[in-house]
């Protein structure tokens, strides 16, 4: 296969992640299309990795790997904290800082 | 044989991206999460990288999909209300979604980028095994590597912060909530003294 497939499809698969986030309300579901979106550049990495012959590729999406483990445990840790003050886990109503 | 594995994990891949986005119910978006990681993770074999595809499902699809889960279960699944506060976002959003990945495709496909033509060149043998990809990590990547370790660190600590129930910032909400588990009987005025006190 060659890479344009994985990098259309990983094109692809950032959309739909960029849509569910601006569609969605939840804030969990927004934490997931956060995810889609990250995976969706890991794929693109280790195409790149595999087709230029580089491991160098594979080692930067493990460190994407990381950072997104520290950004659901901080959204989610956020997510806990919202719900034992019975704050809406809605983000549009979570709109003080708007100004 | 390739094509048919490539599709199978795109179909899967693309499938579980679109349920996540369409599912109402929280819960059922991470189980649909969960099917969009395993697919991954077979492209990443497909691509020779053997590493990156047992950390997407030991790392991923194991402990932050539990996480996910248990989060979920915790808070419960809301349904989302259908109030808009933009006119017309439901249909602004996926014209945007569509006009990014054109371009994103347009971007890709119009660089003339050597690696784009062509199977990509004869990989050597462990390429992408663990132990290429250790070595790596512990010779070139050395700073990039202990910097991921005190992120980890630093990302645990502060969840434990931010989830932690701060009974000295609300003693009156905590006492109530406490009081009506108790079949709605509260407790003697005295006891949250004693319990300050402890």
């Amino acid at each position: 296969m060659a890479a344009e497939w994985y990098l259309v499809l990983s094109a692809l698969l950032f959309a739909v992640g960029a849509v569910g986030v601006l569609i969605r309300r939840s804030l969990i579901v927004i934490l997931l299309c956060l995810e889609l979106m990250l995976n969706a550049g890991n794929l693109a990495l280790v195409a790149f990795s595999r087709m230029l012959g580089d491991q160098d590729g594979q080692v930067f999406a493990l460190i994407v790997m990381v950072v997104a483990a520290c950004e659901v445990v901080i959204g989610l840790g956020l997510i806990v904290a919202l719900y034992r003050r019975r704050l809406p886990l809605d983000v549009d109503d979570l709109r003080e800082l708007r100004g | 044989m390739v094509e048919v594995c490539f599709f199978l994990g795109a179909i899967g891949a693309l499938g579980g991206a679109i349920a996540v986005v369409g599912f109402r119910n929280p819960f059922y978006s991470v189980l649909a999460l969960i099917v969009h990681l395993f697919s991954l993770a077979g492209l990443f074999l497909l691509l020779h990288s053997e590493f990156v595809a047992a950390a997407q499902i030991v790392v991923y699809a194991g402990a932050v999909m539990v996480l996910y889960v248990f989060v979920t279960a915790y808070v419960g699944g809301a349904e989302e209300s259908a109030w808009e506060p933009i006119p017309g976002q439901r249909l602004l959003a996926p014209l945007m979604g569509a006009a990014l990945f054109v371009e994103l495709s347009i971007a890709v496909l119009g660089s003339s980028l050597k690696a784009l033509n062509g199977e990509g060149p004869e990989i050597p043998l462990g390429f992408g095994s663990p132990a290429a990809i250790g070595r790596l990590l512990m010779e070139r990547f050395m700073v990039a590597f202990e910097a991921a370790s005190m992120l980890l660190l630093l990302a645990a600590v502060g969840a434990v912060v931010l989830a932690s129930r701060r009974d000295r910032d609300h003693p009156p909400a905590a006492e109530a909530e406490r009081g009506e588990r108790q079949d709605g009987i509260l407790r003697e005025p005295s006891e949250p003294s004693t319990r300050a006190a402890v």
